[in-house]
């Protein structure tokens, strides 16, 4: 059987989208600001891309005040978990196929 | 996509995941440095100790050398103090190497959970202490060093956790073989730290 690559997920053709599932599939939650250290990028590009993630539904926002510093704390749903491991299970049977050919 | 790509970009995820989850920048030369510390304070200790033709240990329960515990304990926190810093300036720097925060939310997770079993067997050790028992001393400080190793594996190399193994082992070794304490504290903190952070630098801090 062929497997196209129309079967990646759409939501994680950008490669900070999906760095950002891998972050959360590896932690139960994390922080904005550890989030833009760890992938090093910019407040707006981090939050576009986290914005389109939870349109998606595949993570879910949890804001909450540090003293009186908000603290916006991101977690992945389990539809995003499903998301994330079928994006890998492509990706690996994408390889096998090729090695095959 | 070329399979390349595609391997890439799953080695771009593995590493990632580990970043955003594990303290990956504990330096393993710093742990060779700390065994070297704590050799030489078992020697100074040793030297302390045994100078006389009574051997401390037997005098000890009896409690005549206050000054002497004062001083062994001058030189386990020197070690301790020495240890910690090398420790900071050594990973700091692997940290900037391998663009990890120092102190960011994995090393203060590393370091909570690393410090709850830490403290809470240096406090006990201390009240012991005030009361007399000094014979509980070594295996004490062996076997809450390697719980704090297991509870903080979870969040580094995972060989920390094989070295807080061997940690709490040694210490249940030395609370059977009263009087042997320094021994056990010599291979505990110097030679199985010199060995362990040999092999992780070996491993990880290239």
């Amino acid at each position: 059987m062929k497997i196209a690559f129309d079967k990646l997920d759409k939501a994680f053709e950008n490669r900070v989208r999906l760095q950002i599932m891998s972050v959360l599939a590896a932690n139960d939650r994390y922080d904005f600001n550890s989030l833009k250290d760890l992938l090093n990028i910019t407040d707006g590009n981090l939050a576009s891309h986290l914005k389109a993630l939870e349109k998606e539904e595949y993570i879910v926002v949890h804001k909450s005040f540090l003293g009186r510093k908000p603290n916006t704390n991101y977690e992945a749903t389990a539809k995003g978990k499903q998301a994330f491991k079928d994006h890998l299970n492509t990706l690996e049977q994408l390889i096998k196929q090729q090695k095959l050919t | 996509m070329e399979e390349k790509d595609i391997r890439n970009e799953l080695a771009s995820i593995r590493n990632i995941m580990e970043r955003s989850s594990k303290f990956i920048s504990l330096s393993g030369l710093s742990g060779i440095l700390a065994g070297i510390y704590a050799l030489i304070g078992a020697y100074l200790a040793y030297r302390l100790i045994y100078k006389g033709p009574i051997r401390i240990y037997d005098s000890l329960s009896v409690g005549t050398y206050p000054e002497t515990i004062t001083y062994l304990l001058i030189i386990a926190v020197a070690v301790l103090v020495a240890s910690l810093i090398t420790g900071f300036i050594l990973s700091s720097r692997q940290a900037k190497r391998k663009g990890q925060a120092i102190w960011g939310k994995i090393s203060q997770t590393l370091l909570f959970h690393m410090a709850t079993p830490l403290v809470t067997g240096g406090l006990l050790i201390l009240i012991l202490l005030s009361r007399g028992y000094y014979g509980i001393v070594t295996p004490s400080t062996l076997i809450f060093y390697g719980l704090s190793l297991i509870s903080a594996s979870n969040f580094t190399f995972s060989d920390v956790k094989y070295l807080g193994i061997l940690e709490i082992i040694l210490g249940l070794i030395a609370a059977c073989l009263p009087g042997y304490g320094l021994l056990f504290w010599a291979i505990g903190f110097g030679v199985l730290h010199i060995v362990y952070g040999s092999m992780m630098y070996l491993k990880y801090d290239k």
